[in-house]
Parts: C-alpha cells; sequence; structure tokens
C-alpha cells in the first residue's frame, strides 16, 4: 500500500515539473511572438495618422519632402526609388561576386583556402555597420570623388558600393550551405558520364542548390533595404530624387536622422513613423519572398 | 502556520516597497532641465560641477529648442533650454529667457582652400546657392560644396536663421553630427560647411566672417556676427523650486563661467 502511494505522488510531482517547464518555455516563445505583435500594431497605429493626414498618393507618390519648412511638404517618393536603386545596385554587384566566392569555396577551394576565406567573410559579418560607414566615408567618399570628377563623393554610388560589401557575408555564407548540401552522388555522376569540373559544378551543383541561393540573395536584400548607419554616412543625405552620383536619402535615413528633433505630436514625427511603416511593409514583402523559396526547398528535399 | 508566515512576507515586502517609494518622494528632487541639442555639453558640464557641490542631480533631456521651450511652459521641466533668442509670442505667454552664455557658428573650408575671408552676405549667397564656384569669391575654380546639418539640428538652425537662408539652402550633404562635418570638409577640398566653434579642428580653417576672426574674444563683444545665444527658459511669474533656483544662481553666477568656458563656448556673465 505504502509503496504504491509514493509511486502515486511521485508521478504526480513529475507531472507538476513537466507543466511548469512546459508553460515556462511557451512564455518564452510567446515573448518573441509579442514583440513582433507589438512593434506592428505600433508600426500601424503610429504611422495610419500622417498617412491619412497627407494623403496616400501625396504621401507615396509626392516628390518633395521637406518637413521643417513653413509649408512641410511630405513626399516620400524619393526615399522609397533610392531605397530600391540602392538595394537593386547592391544585388548588381554583390551577388555576382558573392555567388562565385560561394562556389569556389564549396567546390574548388582546398582546405585552407577555405578556412581562411571562412574567417574573413565572417569577421565581414561581424563588422558593425557604423564602421561601415566610417571607413566609407573616409576612404571610399573621397576616392570616389577623385575617381569620377566630381565635386563631392557621397552618393547614390558609394552607397551601393557599401551595401554590396555588406551583404556579401549573408550571400556567401547561405549559398555555401546550400552547395555543400548538394549530393555528392550527382556529381559523381556527372564527372562519370564525363562532364568536366566546372560544367559539373554549373550544370548540376548550381541547379540543385538553386532555391538556397535564391534565398540568399532575397536576405541580402533584406539586408541591404534595411541598412541606416552606413549608407547615412556616405549617401550624402539630401532628399533629392535619386541619380547615380547624387546626394540621396534613403527610408531608413529619413527615418533615423530627423527622429531625433521632431517633436512629439507634430506631423513630422507622425510623417516618420508613416515611413517607418512602408519600410516595415517592404521588409515584410522580402520576408515572405523568402519564406517561399525556403519552403520550396524544404518540400523538394 | 506556513500560510500565515507567507502572509506576513507578503506584508513586510509591500512596506518595504511603500517606504521606498515615500522616501523618493521626500528627497530632495533634482533638476530637469530639457532643450537643445546644442547645449548639451555646456549643461553636461555644469550639472556635474554642481551635484560635486550640492549633491542636486541635474537631468538633462536633449530634444531641440523648441521642444525644450515647449516643456517649460507645460510644466514638464525646471529649466528649457533654448538656443535662439526666444521669439515674441513665447514671451507673450509667461516665458523669460536668461542668456548663459554665447555660441559662434565657425565657417569651416578645407585647409588647402586659398578663401579665408567672407562676407555674411556672400556666405547666405553660397549656401543659398548663388554662387556656384569658389572662382567667384577668389578661390580655385571649383564646385563648391555644401555640408550642412540635418533638419532639426541646433547648429543648422543657428546658422540659417543668422546668416537669413532658412529653407534656402541647397545642401549636397546633410550630415547626422559636427564630427561628420568636420571629417566631410576635411576630406573635400572644395566643401564648405559650418559647426559650433568649440568643435572646430585642426583639420579644418574657419573663415573670418567680414574680416574678423572667430574667436572667444570677438564672440563676446559682438563683432563676429554668426553667433547666437544659449539661452535657460523659465516662466516669469513662477517661481523656481528650491533646488532649481539653486542651480540656476550657480550657473549664472560668476565661478561657472570657467566651466562655461571649458565646454567651448563664451560665458554670459
Amino acid at each position: 500500500m505504502a509503496p504504491l502511494r509514493f509511486l502515486k505522488r511521485d508521478v504526480k510531482s513529475k507531472r507538476t515539473l513537466e507543466r511548469v517547464v512546459h508553460g515556462t518555455f511557451l512564455i518564452m516563445g510567446l515573448i518573441t511572438v509579442g514583440c513582433v505583435l507589438l512593434i506592428t500594431i505600433y508600426l500601424i497605429v503610429a504611422g495610419l495618422p500622417a498617412i491619412r493626414e497627407i494623403g496616400l498618393i501625396d504621401f507615396l507618390f509626392g516628390k518633395e519632402w521637406a518637413s521643417t519648412e513653413a509649408e512641410p511638404k511630405f513626399g516620400i517618393l524619393p526615399f522609397i526609388l533610392t531605397s530600391v536603386y540602392g538595394t537593386a545596385g547592391a544585388i548588381v554587384l554583390g551577388v555576382p561576386v558573392g555567388f562565385f566566392t560561394a562556389v569556389f569555396l564549396s567546390k574548388l577551394a582546398g582546405k585552407r583556402v577555405r578556412a581562411v576565406v571562412d574567417t574573413a567573410v565572417n569577421l565581414l559579418a561581424g563588422i558593425p555597420s557604423v564602421v561601415y560607414g566610417l571607413v566609407g566615408m573616409l576612404v571610399l567618399v573621397p576616392a570616389v570623388r577623385e575617381l569620377f570628377g566630381l565635386p563631392d563623393g557621397a552618393s547614390l554610388f558609394s552607397a551601393i558600393i557599401v551595401l554590396a560589401i555588406m551583404i556579401l557575408p549573408s550571400i556567401i555564407k547561405v549559398s555555401l550551405t546550400a552547395l555543400d548540401a548538394v549530393p555528392k552522388d550527382y556529381e559523381d555522376a556527372s564527372l562519370a558520364l564525363g562532364a568536366t569540373p566546372v560544367e559539373t559544378y554549373f550544370k548540376v551543383s548550381v541547379p540543385a542548390a538553386k532555391s538556397g541561393i535564391a534565398a540568399a540573395v532575397v536576405l541580402g536584400v533584406g539586408r541591404a533595404i534595411g541598412e541606416a548607419m552606413a549608407v547615412m554616412m556616405v549617401s550624402g543625405n539630401v532628399a533629392n530624387m535619386p541619380s547615380l552620383f547624387e546626394s540621396v536619402r534613403f527610408l531608413t535615413t529619413a527615418v533615423a536622422s530627423e527622429m531625433a528633433y521632431a517633436s512629439e505630436g507634430s506631423l513630422q514625427r507622425n510623417a516618420l513613423f508613416s515611413i517607418a511603416l512602408v519600410l516595415f511593409l517592404f521588409i515584410m514583402l522580402i520576408n515572405a519572398t523568402l519564406n517561399f523559396f525556403l519552403k520550396r526547398k524544404g518540400e523538394r528535399e | 502556520m506556513k500560510k500565515s508566515f507567507k502572509r506576513m512576507g507578503c506584508l513586510i515586502l509591500c512596506m518595504v516597497f511603500l517606504c521606498g517609494v515615500m522616501a523618493g518622494c521626500a528627497q530632495n528632487e533634482g533638476v530637469a532641465t530639457d532643450g537643445s541639442t546644442s547645449m548639451s555639453k555646456v549643461i553636461g558640464a555644469l550639472g556635474e560641477a554642481f551635484k560635486s557641490e550640492t549633491g542636486i542631480t541635474v537631468t538633462y533631456n536633449a530634444m531641440g529648442s523648441g521642444a525644450g521651450i515647449q516643456a517649460v511652459l507645460e510644466g514638464r521641466c525646471d529649466i528649457g533650454l533654448s538656443s535662439r533668442d526666444l521669439k515674441d509670442e513665447e514671451k507673450a505667454k509667461g516665458l523669460e529667457g536668461t542668456v548663459l552664455a554665447y555660441d559662434g557658428i565657425a565657417v569651416v573650408v578645407n585647409p588647402s582652400n586659398p578663401v579665408s575671408d567672407l562676407s555674411v552676405q556672400t556666405i547666405a549667397s553660397i549656401f543659398k546657392g548663388e554662387i556656384k564656384n569658389w572662382s567667384e569669391v577668389g578661390g580655385n575654380d571649383a564646385e563648391i560644396v555644401l555640408i550642412g546639418r540635418e533638419a532639426g539640428s541646433g547648429t543648422r538652425d543657428g546658422f540659417e536663421s543668422i546668416t537669413e537662408t532658412e529653407d534656402q539652402c541647397d545642401y549636397r550633404q546633410e550630415l547626422t553630427s559636427t564630427g561628420d562635418v568636420i571629417t566631410t570638409v576635411a576630406g573635400n577640398p572644395a566643401a564648405i560647411g559650418y559647426a559650433s566653434l568649440a568643435s572646430v579642428k585642426e583639420s579644418v580653417k574657419p573663415l573670418n566672417v567680414d574680416g574678423i576672426t572667430p574667436s572667444e574674444a570677438t564672440i563676446k563683444d559682438g563683432s563676429y556676427l554668426i553667433q547666437r545665444p544659449f539661452v535657460l527658459v523659465t516662466k516669469r511669474d513662477q517661481a523656481l523650486g528650491e533646488s532649481a533656483q539653486r542651480f540656476f544662481d550657480y550657473v549664472t553666477s560668476k565661478e561657472a563661467a570657467t566651466i562655461i568656458a571649458s565646454a567651448g563656448v563664451v560665458a554670459a556673465q
């Protein structure tokens, strides 16, 4: 009788512990979800009033931003286009470099070379963005000015270069993982059929890792569009319509550079939240695309 | 027995809490100052010195002159900090300004630039984009690159209001800190920018304005024209709290002048 009772109690207390642990982990998980929800709701609540006041069309397609003038203008088309062009430019420059680096590291490089380049890529990923900005400001901007004979080097072009370098690590690492995961049998089969190694890599390995590489590109887009500090320091930060060698302002920098001074409750501040909302929607879209690619990859496997 | 222990524990905890809260209220309150971002250095230095002397903490919120003035008006802080004179309509709302110090804004160019003296009008035309090439003002043949600060910056507001170029400046770059302005001007031979005289470094050349070199003396006697006051904003018909009044007396005293000078601006007293 007595031992049985002990057993019962033991099971009971274990079950309680189980429940407590389960609850704790659930709460931890909910904190993350809660943060995302909170930010989303806050951005929507804070971002909509200004859009309503300015008018969606005027806000999104207005070509002039002059938030502190006597007759303020709140058009964010220059920021949207700059962000889109800047990101596109960074992808055009960064993806080929990153992609070929990944192919080289995964298939061609020797162990030692790979270890060295891997370390370098990891270091590149760890450099804070303000350092990119500072180096860009001190080295890249004057160099661009000299090279192209411009009055000033702070421009969309400089920002694209900085962004292209900044997205390299994410592109290389994600593509590398995808390429490494290609089963060796595929390559062996191709080689056995008489294809050269390079043919094999580009006609067998790369197509097999296609969705992973696509995910790398989308990740790069996300990183580029969300970057603020580095581009703020090299882009000149003036609300012009974008042009390659003119000073420009991105969506992120538009929020960052004016937020400190915009007074509480003013239309300027609300408009900054609206810009953040637009940026948020962009990033949601990119994330959805990323999920789409990753899911497809998962299904195939 | 166990339960009552728990209850006791709860009670004791609550009381400790309450005591803490009450003690916090009863203690001598700190001095709250809100306003101009340009004044952070001065107020920081003064606040530190004041605390070491009296033990009263001075808090400072950098929100911009306009917001600081608003905060005084709404009673959200003790002393407002403004880096411009109060406007008449602000005075009409019952606010009073006391000049704490004068801040000279230096117009800086690259050290390799041969131009060393410009008038306020010329500077204004340059920043409005009417004069586009350095050769028009006696310099090399190079397009002038205008370096400014972001909208809302105290220095930009000060510079534009003194030179009467509000909302007309055709900047090539709008940077978010004084350091960035200095770095950029130091790196571009055709650049011109502006910064608080206190933060001007060797790497750039401050221009003479109407023949007057910017310096502490020329700012104080008013002969250097591009300068602005740092103003303490209070309510005219409402006395300051005890500690706020002590802080106010302290910063406007003669002894504080050396501390103000160490922050790179010129004390008014």
